[in-house]
C-alpha cells in the first residue's frame, strides 16, 4: 500500500569513498562514462570493472545494492543485446527461424551488455555515496565558471536541491494521507480505471493542498532570510581538495587511459 | 469478555533487510477493553504512532500478534471490517480533507462502507452535534472554516463510522487553549455518556491525565508505564528522566515532598492540590514547624 520510492538512494555510510569531496567523484562518475564509450575491447572493461570492484569495496556498500540498480534494466540490456547479435553482418555462426546470429554480433552485442553495466554502477555508486545536497553543491561548483557568459548556475543548483529535499517530505505526506483516507474505508487498490482514478481524487486533493502551502511557506522563508538568489552567497560547507581527493581522481585517470589503451 | 484490542508480544521493524532498519516497537503486550479511556504517552520517536497504526492494520507486526475483537489482523483478508471498529484519526486530520462540501467530507468514510444517503444524513446530524459544530452550514466549502473548525470536521468524518474504539493521535497538537479543552471535554463526553472507548496518543501528561483513566508510558518501542495516572505520577524522577515530565502541579508537591513536607503528590488536578497543601499547613501547626523545611 505504502509507497516507496528510494529516489537517489544514498547510503549513509562512513567510508572512504563517502568523504571523497562529491566534484571528484562527479569528475571521477564523468571519466568513467567517457571512458566506457571509446573501450571497444574487452580488456578495457575487464580492468575498468577491477577498478569497479576496488572502489565499491572501500565504500562499504553491500554489492547487493548496485546489483539492485541494475535490476530494473536488465530487459533493456537483453534486448540491446539481442539486437546487436541478429542484425549485425557477418559470419554466421547459428541460425533459429529467420534469424541469423553472427561472430560480430556477439561480440558486439557482448559488448554493449558490459558497457550498459558499467556505466549504471558507476553512477549507481556515485548516487549511493553522494547524498543529493552533496551532489547539487558539486554541479553548482563545477557549472560556475559558466556564470560568466549568464548562465543561472546557483538557481539551476538551488532548484534541484530544493525539489530533492521535498520528495521524500512528499512522499511522506502521501504515504500519510493514504493511510488517513484507508482508516476511512477508502479501497485505494481495486475497481477498474475508472473507479482508480477516482480513487485518487482524495489522496491527490489533499496532496496538492499541502505542497502549495507548503511552497508558499518556503518562499516565505527564504524571503525573510533575505535570499535574493546566488549573488555574494557563501557557503557553509566548502568544500577543500585534498591530497587524497587528488589521489582518487589521479587513480581514475590513470585507469581510464590503460583501459582505453590496452 | 475478550478484550476489544490485544497485542501479543509485538515487534516491528522499519526498513527491514537494510543498513538503516530499526525496530520501532519492541515486545508489546498490551490489552485495551471496552469502554477504558486510554492515553499513550511518550516522547517523539518512542514508537507511540507506530503502536497504533497496529490497531487497524495499516501495519502489521513483523514478529507477534494484534487480535481486534477476536480477529488477527496479520491473517485476516478483510481488514475494512477492522478499520470501521477502530475509527482513527491521524495527526493534523485537517490535511486530509478534499471534498467540496463538508457534507460531503462527512459522508466520505459512510460511502465507503455502503450506508444509504438517509442514514448517512442521520448520521452527519448526530455526529455534527456531538463535537458541537451543528451551527456550520453542512453545504459550505471545509476549506473555508477555521483552523480549529477543520479539525473537529476531520475528527467528525471519522466518527460518523460509528467506531468501537476512537484513536486519536495528538488531536490536541495546535489548537488554542480553549478549543483544546472543548474538544477533550467533548470527547470524555463520548466515552462517559457513550461508553465509546478511547484511545488518545499525546507527548504531554498534563492535559490527558484529567481524563483518561489508564496511561500507558512508552519508550524506545516498550512500555515501561501501565496504570490509572495516579500510580504513573508516583514515577516522578523516572518520567522527568525521559524527557516526559509531569503537570506542574505534580512537580511543585513533589519538590515539597522532597524538601521534607509529608504529602502526596500523585495528585490529579488543583483543586485536589490546594486541598493537599491545606491540610498539610493545618497539621504544621505553628511557625517552629514550618522552617524544618529547607528553603535550599
Amino acid at each position: 500500500m505504502a509507497i516507496e520510492i528510494s529516489f537517489g538512494q544514498y547510503l549513509p555510510l562512513d567510508s572512504l569513498i563517502h568523504r571523497l569531496d562529491p566534484r571528484i567523484k562527479l569528475i571521477m562518475t564523468l571519466i568513467s562514462i567517457i571512458v566506457i564509450f571509446i573501450i571497444r575491447e574487452f580488456i578495457g572493461y575487464a580492468l575498468l570493472a577491477c577498478f569497479l570492484v576496488v572502489l565499491v569495496a572501500l565504500s562499504k556498500v553491500p554489492p547487493l545494492y548496485i546489483f539492485r540498480g541494475l535490476k530494473p534494466l536488465i530487459f533493456f540490456i537483453l534486448l540491446t543485446f539481442a539486437l546487436h547479435l541478429f542484425t549485425t553482418q557477418g559470419t554466421v555462426i547459428f541460425q533459429w527461424w529467420f534469424l541469423k546470429g553472427t561472430a560480430e554480433g556477439l561480440r558486439n552485442g557482448l559488448l554493449m551488455v558490459f558497457r550498459f553495466m558499467l556505466l549504471i554502477s558507476f553512477s549507481t555508486l556515485l548516487t549511493l555515496t553522494c547524498s543529493p545536497l552533496e551532489l547539487t553543491d558539486a554541479l553548482e561548483s563545477l557549472l560556475s565558471p559558466l556564470k560568466r557568459i549568464g548562465f543561472p548556475s546557483h538557481e539551476i543548483a538551488m532548484m534541484m536541491s530544493i525539489a530533492l529535499r521535498f520528495i521524500p517530505v512528499l512522499v511522506e505526506e502521501t504515504n500519510r494521507i493514504i493511510k488517513a483516507q484507508v482508516a476511512r474505508g477508502a479501497d485505494i487498490e481495486s475497481g477498474g480505471v475508472v473507479n482508480r482514478a477516482k480513487n485518487l481524487i482524495p489522496i491527490l486533493v489533499p496532496l496538492f493542498i499541502n505542497t502549495f502551502k507548503r511552497a508558499d511557506d518556503l518562499a516565505l522563508a527564504m524571503e525573510v532570510r533575505c535570499y535574493r538568489g546566488g549573488e555574494g552567497r557563501t557557503k557553509m560547507k566548502e568544500y577543500i581538495l585534498s591530497a587524497r581527493d587528488f589521489l582518487f581522481l589521479g587513480a581514475s585517470i590513470v585507469v581510464g587511459i590503460a583501459s582505453i589503451l590496452i | 469478555m475478550p478484550s476489544l484490542i490485544e497485542l501479543r508480544d509485538v515487534w516491528y521493524q522499519y526498513n527491514p533487510n537494510s543498513p538503516l532498519s530499526y525496530w520501532a516497537l519492541k515486545g508489546i503486550n498490551l490489552k485495551i477493553d471496552r469502554g477504558e479511556f486510554v492515553s499513550i504517552i511518550g516522547p517523539t520517536g518512542s514508537g507511540k504512532s507506530t503502536l497504533i497504526q497496529h490497531f487497524n492494520g495499516l501495519l502489521k507486526p513483523t514478529r507477534g500478534e494484534v487480535i481486534v475483537d477476536g480477529i488477527d489482523i496479520s491473517k485476516t483478508k478483510d481488514l475494512k471490517i477492522i478499520r470501521k471498529k477502530v475509527g482513527m484519526v491521524f495527526q493534523y486530520p485537517e490535511t486530509q480533507i478534499f471534498s467540496e462540501t463538508i457534507y460531503d467530507e462527512l459522508a466520505f468514510g459512510l460511502r465507503n462502507y455502503g450506508y444509504s444517503e438517509d442514514e448517512i444524513k442521520k448520521k452527519i446530524e448526530e455526529v455534527t452535534k456531538k463535537l458541537g459544530i451543528d451551527y456550520i452550514p453542512l453545504d459550505k466549502s471545509p476549506f473555508l472554516l477555521s483552523g480549529g473548525e477543520m479539525r473537529r470536521v476531520a475528527i467528525a468524518s471519522i466518527l460518523a463510522m460509528d467506531p468501537e474504539v476512537f484513536v486519536l493521535d495528538e488531536p490536541l497538537a495546535n489548537l488554542d487553549p480553549q478549543g483544546r479543552k472543548e474538544l477533550l471535554r467533548e470527547i470524555d463526553h463520548l466515552n462517559r455518556k457513550e461508553s465509546l472507548t478511547v484511545v488518545i496518543v499525546s507527548h504531554d501528561l498534563s492535559e490527558v491525565s484529567k481524563y483518561a483513566n489508564r496511561i500507558l508510558v512508552i519508550f524506545d518501542g516498550t512500555i515501561i508505564m501501565d496504570g490509572p495516572p495516579r500510580e504513573i505520577f508516583k514515577n516522578v524522577e523516572r518520567l522527568i528522566e525521559i524527557f516526559l515530565g509531569v503537570p506542574q502541579i505534580v512537580e511543585l508537591l513533589y519538590s515539597l515532598y522532597k524538601r521534607g513536607a509529608d504529602i502526596p503528590y500523585n495528585i490529579l488536578n488543583l483543586d485536589e492540590a490546594a486541598k493537599v497543601i491545606v491540610k498539610w499547613r493545618k497539621s504544621l501547626g505553628n511557625r517552629d514547624k514550618l522552617r524544618t523545611i529547607s528553603t535550599t
